[in-house]
């Protein structure tokens, strides 16, 4: 009878959309409201992926959606100020902050004023408004609702989100920093959408803190990312996750690279509950590179499935994905990368690494890394590992004194680590090493006021 | 106990023998069997000879043990190991004072690793028999860092690699370990690093090296002299080295050997494995133990050690199978 209870169940989303959709859009914009109806219709149709499909083989969709949350569409106001209530704390790392609560944006001009012109940062609605014309070529483009049910049913209901823009040729030397809080009294379903544009010649650092407030209500989060990053652009992307055991997040990213620029995609998980990411890259233009490093640490029963897809549709471009898991508990961990490579993309190099440690018995990990080559002159690799912790190693540390305990997490942190090291802005490199350690050394301890990049006062 | 009864072995008397019997005060009339009194042995000089005959299975420890006013370090008694089920210890006895050095040899496979490795407490070996006090403890109850805490140290074969965990955090982290052990507080950044810079040159051992991560692309040399490294920082009272000379060139050696010299006090206790005559040119050792079969078959001074190294182990073979 479960199945039965899980098939079909986007039908109660549809009902929704049926009885409330004109709710729904008078608390929208009319960018958004434009794309609800082939959502529907591309919703209605392929339904929620199931694990049958090649996209979602590790991760049981239809069961995350089932359960009846409350949706907050007529938008009632959210009464606490974030500022007031959390402090980022990151040393020697002065960044612009700002706050999403749920899918709403926190409107802080003083948080405004410090930018540079021309820098837009705030709610996608609010600009969607002003200038209703200026969005529709990139909202929903990226994000494809026929090829993703998540993705559909992302677009069909979600009313707002965050907007980046950074204008052509601005090198912005401070990282921006959002921080995406989940906060509500009652089960709530969220859909968030976030859009960057990244003009011509620009430089960014986008720092993404997502954290939950409340421990024991349940947060279903989906969140569509479209990023359109310009020519000679390089965007720095660094999506950190402590959220909550009772969270299911279903994070799905789309980022085109247009020619010569570069892209730096850091996702890490300390803390979640369930959690699907898929991070789609797009190559554009040739003599791009795209850099996307992955570090997840899990335990009890965190479940962490990546699902990467680097598009080397053009020639001359770079892609170098490091995906790292450290598994506890009785954990689940799934990584698929698949790096396309279509026939015209001569002079691909790429390299794709998943490694593994699982530490317990019960932790489980898929890998599945793939290479699908239809040019002829490219260079490319790819390989996973599963492993355990080396005892050889442990009982050498243990001939110098390092008990077991303090051995296993120097081997795990260092394991992560690798991955971290390689992050290029230096205060965040730091600070994460530190907050992983402490994930290591406190696994039970609970999470978003420990995590120290925007904490609690 | 019966299984020991009447062999005998050999001592080979040199002057070097001479001093140590000096030092330690040691009456040859007052040899005791290490299982208990068994009243004096017979001895019996043979020019510069010494025979002596018992049902003691070994002189050279039984002197030591019954040294006046000589500290005992480590006292291993019939002492049995297996590894995978398979018999490899068969009864060990050997006594170590302070500042001792005893050098073990033997053919392959004859149980001097598995004894190195059963000391410090390797999970892969199984004790079956046998008890070993050390410092008044009985070492084969505590956990393999806590026998570090309390000074042993070995000098592995085959350092592991460790990736990504590099030698300033592991160090800083074994000697905090040992700190905490001893109720003391953690050691300060500075004064770390001071130490660090000090043990480092005892070495030879290039800085940069220590910024890596643990032996990782480390050569062989660097390896052995890094274990010769950590040894320094922890500053052990029972050192193991297990064939730290091998893979090492001419040069490699002497850094290595003399930096042990270097690092050792009076009170520095040391197991030494070795095939090469060059290791016992500068380690000069008290005592050679000659393994066989999982047993001591004979003991002596470092002479012992030139005989193998000239004349192999044959002549010992030969005479056990005389002996049985």
């Amino acid at each position: 009878m479960k199945s039965c209870n899980t098939m079909g169940s986007e039908q109660q989303y549809l009902d929704l959309y049926r009885d409330a959709g004109q709710m729904l859009a008078d608390n929208s914009c009319s960018t958004l409201n434009a794309c609800r109806e082939e959502a529907r219709r591309a919703l209605a149709g392929q339904g929620l992926p199931t694990r049958k499909s090649e996209l979602y083989r590790y991760t049981d969709v239809p069961a995350a959606f089932a359960p009846d949350y409350g949706l907050n569409l007529s938008r009632l106001e959210m009464k606490a100020d974030p500022y007031k209530a959390y402090r980022c704390s990151v040393p020697n790392m002065g960044t612009s902050l700002f706050y999403m609560v749920n899918d709403w944006f926190y409107e802080a001009p003083h948080a405004r004023q410090s930018l540079p012109e021309g820098l837009y940062v705030g709610s996608l609605r609010a600009y969607a408004d002003a200038h209703p014309h200026e969005l529709g070529q990139y909202y929903a483009r990226l994000a494809d609702v026929d090829a993703d049910g998540v993705t559909a049913l992302n677009t069909l209901l979600s009313q707002d989100g965050l907007l980046i823009i950074v204008p052509d040729g601005l090198k912005l030397t401070v990282p921006l920093q959002v921080v995406n809080l989940l906060h509500s009294s009652v089960n709530l379903m969220t859909n968030r959408r976030t859009l960057v544009l990244v003009g011509d010649g620009a430089d960014v650092s986008l720092l993404f803190c997502n954290h939950t407030l409340d421990r024991d209500v349940q947060f279903l989060n989906t969140h569509v990312v479209e990023t359109y990053v310009g020519r000679g652009a390089s965007l720095h992307w660094y999506d950190i996750e402590e959220t909550e055991p009772a969270t299911h997040t279903f994070q799905n990213e789309y980022i085109s690279l247009d020619a010569g620029s570069r892209l730096e995609h850091v996702g890490i998980t300390l803390r979640n509950g369930v959690s699907r990411h898929t991070r789609r890259v797009t190559f554009r233009g040739e003599h791009s590179s795209a850099s996307l490093l992955g570090g997840v640490v899990a335990t009890g029963l965190q479940h962490v499935d990546n699902h990467l897809v680097i598009d080397h549709s053009v020639p001359n471009c770079q892609s170098d994905i490091l995906y790292k898991y450290v598994l506890d508990g009785k954990s689940v961990g799934a990584f698929a990368g698949r790096v396309l490579v279509r026939p015209d993309a001569q002079k691909t190099e790429s390299v794709e690494t998943n490694s593994n440690l699982c530490v317990s018995p019960d932790a489980h990990m898929y890998t599945q890394p793939m290479l699908e080559i239809y040019a002829d002159d490219v260079k490319c690799n790819h390989g996973s590992t599963v492993g355990q912790i080396d005892e050889a190693a442990l009982f050498y540390m243990a001939q110098r004194g390092v008990s077991p305990d303090e051995a296993r997490l120097l081997l795990q942190h260092a394991f992560v680590n690798e991955v971290i090291s390689r992050i290029e802005l230096p205060a965040l490199r730091d600070r994460l090493s530190l907050m992983v350690e402490q994930r290591f050394r406190y696994a039970s301890s609970a999470g978003c006021a420990d995590c120290g990049l925007c904490k609690t006062r | 106990m019966t299984k020991y009864s009447l062999r005998f072995v050999r001592w080979d008397l040199s002057k070097r023998l001479s001093v140590c019997d000096f030092r330690w005060r040691v009456s040859w009339n007052e040899i005791f069997c290490r299982r208990g009194f068994v009243g004096p042995v017979r001895a019996k000089k043979q020019g510069r000879r010494l025979l002596i005959y018992s049902d003691c299975s070994n002189f050279a420890l039984s002197i030591s043990l019954n040294r006046s006013n000589h500290h005992t370090m480590l006292d291993i008694k019939n002492l049995c190991a297996s590894v995978d089920g398979k018999e490899i210890l068969r009864g060990i006895d050997l006594t170590i004072g302070d500042g001792e050095i005893h050098a073990l040899m033997g053919p392959n496979g004859s149980g001097k690793s598995t004894l190195c490795n059963v000391l410090v407490g390797n999970p892969q070996y199984t004790v079956t028999g046998g008890t070993v006090v050390f410092n008044g403890k009985d070492l084969l109850s505590l956990p393999p860092e806590d026998r570090a805490h309390e000074g042993l140290f070995m000098s592995f074969q085959s350092p592991v690699e460790i990736p990504g965990v590099s030698m300033v955090n592991f160090m800083r982290a074994a000697i905090n370990a040992k700190r905490s052990y001893l109720g003391q507080e953690p050691i300060t950044a500075q004064a770390f690093l001071k130490l660090m810079k000090e043990k480092r040159q005892i070495v030879e051992l290039d800085a940069s090296l220590t910024r890596r991560s643990v032996n990782e692309g480390f050569s062989g040399g660097e390896r052995k002299r890094n274990e010769i490294f950590q040894m320094a920082m922890l500053e052990p009272t029972v050192a193991i080295l297990d064939e730290t000379d091998s893979g090492l060139d001419v040069d490699a050696l002497r850094v290595v050997a003399e930096g042990f010299n270097k690092i050792r006090t009076t009170q520095t206790s040391a197991i030494v494995i070795t095939h090469y005559q060059r290791m016992l040119d500068y380690l000069r050792p008290d005592f050679v133990h000659v393994l066989m079969n999982g047993r001591i078959v004979r003991s002596g001074d470092a002479q012992l050690g030139y005989r193998i190294e000239r004349e192999g182990f044959d002549w010992i073979k030969a005479e056990l199978h005389e002996e049985l």
